[in-house]
């Protein structure tokens, strides 16, 4: 039985090496959780979206190619730390808690959790959520801050369609989801609101290894060079905003 | 050794996040324990059904039933099963999803169990049922008194398996927001970021699980073997 365990440690040793070796010369890797529209998602067989493209011209500024990996959210953090991915972008919220195991850049993009309810509910507000069931996408800053609401049932779901579906269902009583989905999410759906107060404000950031200070300076250097020529300005307004609808409606495919 | 000491408090006493695991582990065993009971119920019903109709050629429309309920289920993946009945058939209800889990588990399990248990019916001899019949039992008396404990037996070992893969498969009940042991894991690594301690540990667990259940058949499994001399 010793030999047995000593022998299964070992292999799992052995695993967590192979993937800790960092990812190839040449390629950026990105996490992602690519069901989060507009900042992220599937069109065609390309992963597309603000944080993609954002992404892309990153890499662009630093002379590599962008290679995306699609993964659960909760994972997106854990694949950075582990070296199987050099940035995680995935409309990540920076937390007191996230900055323990990662870096990350200077924000880009402010959000706001809101809350999703059905259109005959009696929900207006953050505060009516005390006692009701509340569905969330699992890990998210949704899913953090929710565990704080007086007597609610938190329903964790892998995918944030799902909760909103459980939603539609009459599962739950209200979603808590990032504003921009949250959008799109009603837009698509027949019967379901966007209450007007958001559930929380917040920040979005790129999340880099901690041991990786390099690449934190890179891209904080790219980003600013992004914004200032005005081509970080353009990709929002492509998928939010007045000039969005075009990059919305293709969302329904 | 400090640092394995602070991961370790991270993962699990923080936050109380020990009971993330202690409350999946519970609704993992009663969702196994659920779908057992309902998988052997279905289990013995089909393979009852299905090797009279191959011994006696009767039962026709109720085998065909049960082969359409063999095809079906074990043909689609255990997870779609589990969302078409969460999101597709108790699509406009608000549902206990450990019902919904258990229901899920049982039906899946059950067209493995009848298939096992049939395999046990068939491998009986012939001579078992025309002594049954000699002695003056009907069809369902040699059934039940002769026939089903010998197959039953002979097929321990294979149903012990079943249940093994049932107690793990159980760990995809996460894709209908069921917080079962592998989604307290799961729950955990969102929190901490660590994937080593969480997963680690509701491996284990599955593990220590597993192990003792097969120690437990293994006795049953002597025993029964004593009772031959």
């Amino acid at each position: 039985m010793k030999k047995m365990i000593a022998a299964a440690l070992t292999g799992i040793m052995v695993v967590s090496l192979a993937a800790a070796v960092s990812a190839e010369d040449g390629t950026l890797v990105m996490a992602t959780n690519a069901e989060f529209p507009p900042y992220e998602y599937h069109e065609g067989d390309e992963i597309v979206g603000i944080d993609a493209e954002v992404a892309a011209l990153v890499a662009e500024e630093l002379g590599l190619e962008l290679k995306i990996e699609d993964m659960s959210f909760d994972s997106v953090l854990a694949a950075v730390q582990s070296g199987k991915a050099d940035i995680a972008m995935a409309g990540i919220t920076v937390t007191e808690d996230r900055k323990q195991v990662v870096n990350f850049s200077d924000t880009y993009m402010k959000a706001t959790q809101m809350i999703i309810v059905a259109e005959d509910s009696e929900i207006a507000g953050p505060d009516d959520l005390v006692g009701k069931t509340i569905g969330v996408q699992l890990g998210t800053t949704g899913d953090i801050y929710v565990e704080d609401v007086e007597d609610a049932t938190v329903e964790r779901f892998s995918k944030g369609f799902e909760a909103v579906q459980a939603l539609i269902q009459g599962k739950v009583d209200a979603v808590v989801i990032d504003g921009e989905p949250a959008k799109v999410f009603v837009q698509e759906n027949e019967g379901i609101k966007l209450l007007d107060d958001p559930f929380t404000e917040e920040e979005y950031a790129i999340a880099i290894a901690k041991d990786n200070e390099e690449l934190l300076t890179q891209v904080n250097d790219a980003l600013a060079d992004l914004k200032e020529s005005g081509k970080f300005d353009e990709i929002v307004d492509k998928y939010i905003g007045d000039n969005a609808d075009e990059a919305e409606s293709e969302t329904e495919a | 050794m400090q640092v394995i000491m602070e991961r370790l408090y991270l993962n699990f006493v923080k936050d109380n996040r020990w009971q993330y695991l202690a409350n999946g582990l519970k609704t993992t065993l009663i969702v196994t324990l659920g779908a057992v009971m309902i998988g052997i119920l279905i289990g013995f019903v089909v393979a009852v059904v299905r090797s009279t109709y191959e011994k006696t050629k009767k039962l026709k429309i109720l085998n065909l039933v049960c082969r359409l309920y063999l095809t079906v289920l074990r043909g689609t993946p255990v997870v779609v099963q589990l969302l078409i009945i969460y999101f597709v058939i108790f699509g406009s209800v608000s549902i206990n999803k450990t019902f919904v889990a258990i229901v899920a588990f049982g039906l899946n399990s059950g067209a493995y169990v009848a298939e096992i248990i049939r395999s046990g019916i068939m491998s009986i001899d012939e001579g078992q049922f025309e002594a049954g019949r000699s002695l003056g039992f009907n069809y369902p008396q040699t059934m039940i008194f002769i026939i089903l404990p010998q197959a039953l037996k002979n097929v321990l070992p294979a149903l012990a398996n079943e249940f093994i893969v049932l107690l793990k498969e159980t760990s995809v009940a996460g894709y209908i927001a069921l917080e079962d042991l592998t989604k307290g894991g799961d729950i955990i690594r969102s929190r901490t970021y660590d994937a080593f301690m969480p997963l680690i540990a509701v491996a284990l667990i599955y593990l220590v699980m597993v192990v003792t259940f097969s120690k437990l058949v293994n006795i049953l499994e002597r025993r029964l073997r004593n009772s031959e001399r």
